[in-house]
Formats: C-alpha cells, structure tokens, sequence
C-alpha cells in the first residue's frame, strides 16, 4: 500500500473510531463507516494539512469512499 | 463566572459604540480581543486603551477579498478565533418604494453575507478545537420590521435563520451559535436622532429608557461563556421590553 493510502487510513481511523480492516478501497465514508455528513467535511479539512493541498468543495462532493480520497489526493499533490 | 482567559475572540465593528463595549467586557472576561472594523483611528485607540490582549485588524467588509483573508489574519495574530463577534453593522434607509438595489444589496452584502462568510472561515478552527462561539448581532427589527428599513430588517431576519440553521449543524462539535438582538441603544447612529424622535421611540419601550451598549455586551459575554455551553440557536432579545418573544 502507498504511503499516501496509509496516512489517509490513518486520518480516517484516528477520526472515525473504525477498525482499520474496515477502511477498504470501496468503503464508503457514510454508509460503511459510519461518518455523518459534517465528519466528511471534517476528513477533507484533515486531508487538505496532512497534505499541503486545497481540495474544493466541489470536489469534496465527490470523495465518497476512502479509494475516492486516496486517488483525489494523488493528482493532486 | 464567564471566565474567557485563554480564548481569542474577534469582534467586528469594533470601532462602532456597540462593538467597542463588547470588545471591552470580553477583554475585562480575560480573553484576547481582535478589533475590526473600518476606521483604524478608533480601532487603535481602543487597543491602547485595553493594553495586553488587544490586536487592531482593519477591514472593509463591503471588500469580499478582505473579509475572506480577516479571520486567517486574526489567527495569525492571536493563535486562533474561539469566539466571533459578528457585529458590524450598516443602515442604508429608504421607502421601499423608493429603495435602490445598490442600497439593497450594501445592506445584504455587509450585514448578511459578510456574515455568514466570516462564521464560515472561523468554523475550520473552532471544529477542531471542538469548541467555539459564534454570537451574530441582529436586531429587534429584524424581528418586528420596521418603515424605511426593509434592506436592513431583512438582513437582520437573515442572520437570525442563518444563525439557527448553522446552530443545528455544529452543536455536536461544541460549537454555539446564538443571536443578540438589540432594541433602542444609545450610540453615535441614535445620538442623531432629534429629542422629538428619541421621546417617541421611547412611548413604544416599556422600560421607559434608551438601552446601554454595556447591556448589549453583557448578553454577549454571557453567550460567549462556558456558562452558555447548552445555549444554542437561541436570539437573546435586549430591547427595555420594546418587542416580546
């Protein structure tokens, strides 16, 4: 796994509460692991300063699952 | 009681009567005070006056671009924004049917919309401390309408809703988010008024006086407080029993 995936991973245990098996490539933030929409708001403030990246609300529509941030945060930084 | 040591708070309008009262109360609380506001000279008179704790951050809040940059400026100076004041204030009266849409939108831009773009910046912060406090300044008007006011009544309302909408979204994260709406309070924009004027306001204040900017930063402060920690989405009313809710 890359180093990106695995502080994302990171970010989404240490915020979430989820055991870390559960944050799989398809996992989705709301549906599988629990967030409610204000904690996916909180995830993209906590992945835009582990990366140094601006991510834009438009775009922070469209990360859904953990595999969504992990790709989005790839291009772009 | 309503101890704020170790909070920062930013107030805007704080070159204005109201504003300045309210920087005072939350700097005597303990707390580390951002002055903003339009006109500088008062706003480092004040700092001077206050001392320790006390930071001057002008701004315009009619610019967008410089009310998106303030609260990334305040942090900058204080270390952080736990308590915002949305204070500033402006009246562009007319007869509705006389109203221009430049008068409109002035009001809506500066007394709404800086508003809520402000609460939306300072959010960032307070929902990582898991704590914050966000009290928006509205006005008995809002609330009961007034002739020749329609701009400023309606921007007014609009903070009320936003301020409840808000309110409901970030309770979970120890975030309050009230409204103070003041009645008749004395200050340079009620001085103008003539006696003939201010005797007939008062026909309509069961307290029978003009109200103090103190009274208002009280409210303020008391919202602010750790104290108010279960308070949210409410609008305290301090208007001398002008308007009942």
């Amino acid at each position: 796994m890359s180093d990106v995936a695995d502080r994302v991973k990171k970010i989404v245990v240490e915020h979430l509460g989820v055991e870390e098996e559960k944050v799989t490539e398809n996992a989705s933030f709301i549906d599988d692991l629990g967030a409610d929409s204000l904690d996916t708001v909180e995830l993209v403030m906590a992945f835009e300063e582990e990366f140094g990246i601006e991510i834009p609300d438009d775009a922070a529509e469209t990360i859904q699952t953990f595999g969504d941030a992990v790709k989005f945060i790839k291009e772009a930084s | 009681m309503f101890d704020l040591t170790g909070k920062c708070a930013l107030v805007t309008g704080a070159s204005g009567g109201i504003g300045g009262e309210i920087a005072k109360t939350l700097h005597a609380a303990g707390a580390v005070v951002g002055l903003s506001g339009t006109r500088v000279e008062p706003l480092e008179a004040l700092a001077a006056e206050l001392g320790d704790r006390a930071f001057v951050l002008p701004c315009n809040l009619s610019d967008a671009d410089a009310v998106s940059g303030l609260v990334k400026q305040a942090v900058e100076a204080m270390g952080s924004v736990d308590i915002l004041v949305n204070n500033a204030g402006i009246t562009r009266d007319n007869l509705f049917m006389r109203m221009s849409d430049e008068e409109w939108q002035s009001v809506i831009d500066v007394n709404l919309t800086a508003t809520f773009k402000l609460c939306k910046s300072a959010l960032r912060g307070m929902m990582k401390a898991r704590w914050g406090r966000i009290i928006n300044i509205s006005s008995v008007v809002g609330a009961t309408g007034n002739p020749g006011q329609g701009n400023y009544a309606a921007s007014k309302a609009g903070v009320i809703g936003m301020s409840k909408s808000l309110a409901y979204e970030v309770a979970s994260r120890g975030i309050t988010v009230n409204a103070v709406a003041p009645g008749f309070i004395t200050t340079a924009m009620t001085d103008k008024l003539t006696d003939e004027q201010k005797s007939g306001i008062l026909t309509q204040v069961p307290a029978g006086r003009m109200g103090d900017a103190s009274e208002i930063a009280a409210a303020v402060l008391y919202l602010a407080s750790p104290e108010a920690a279960y308070v949210t989405g409410s609008t305290l009313h301090v208007n001398g029993g002008m308007a009942m809710f």
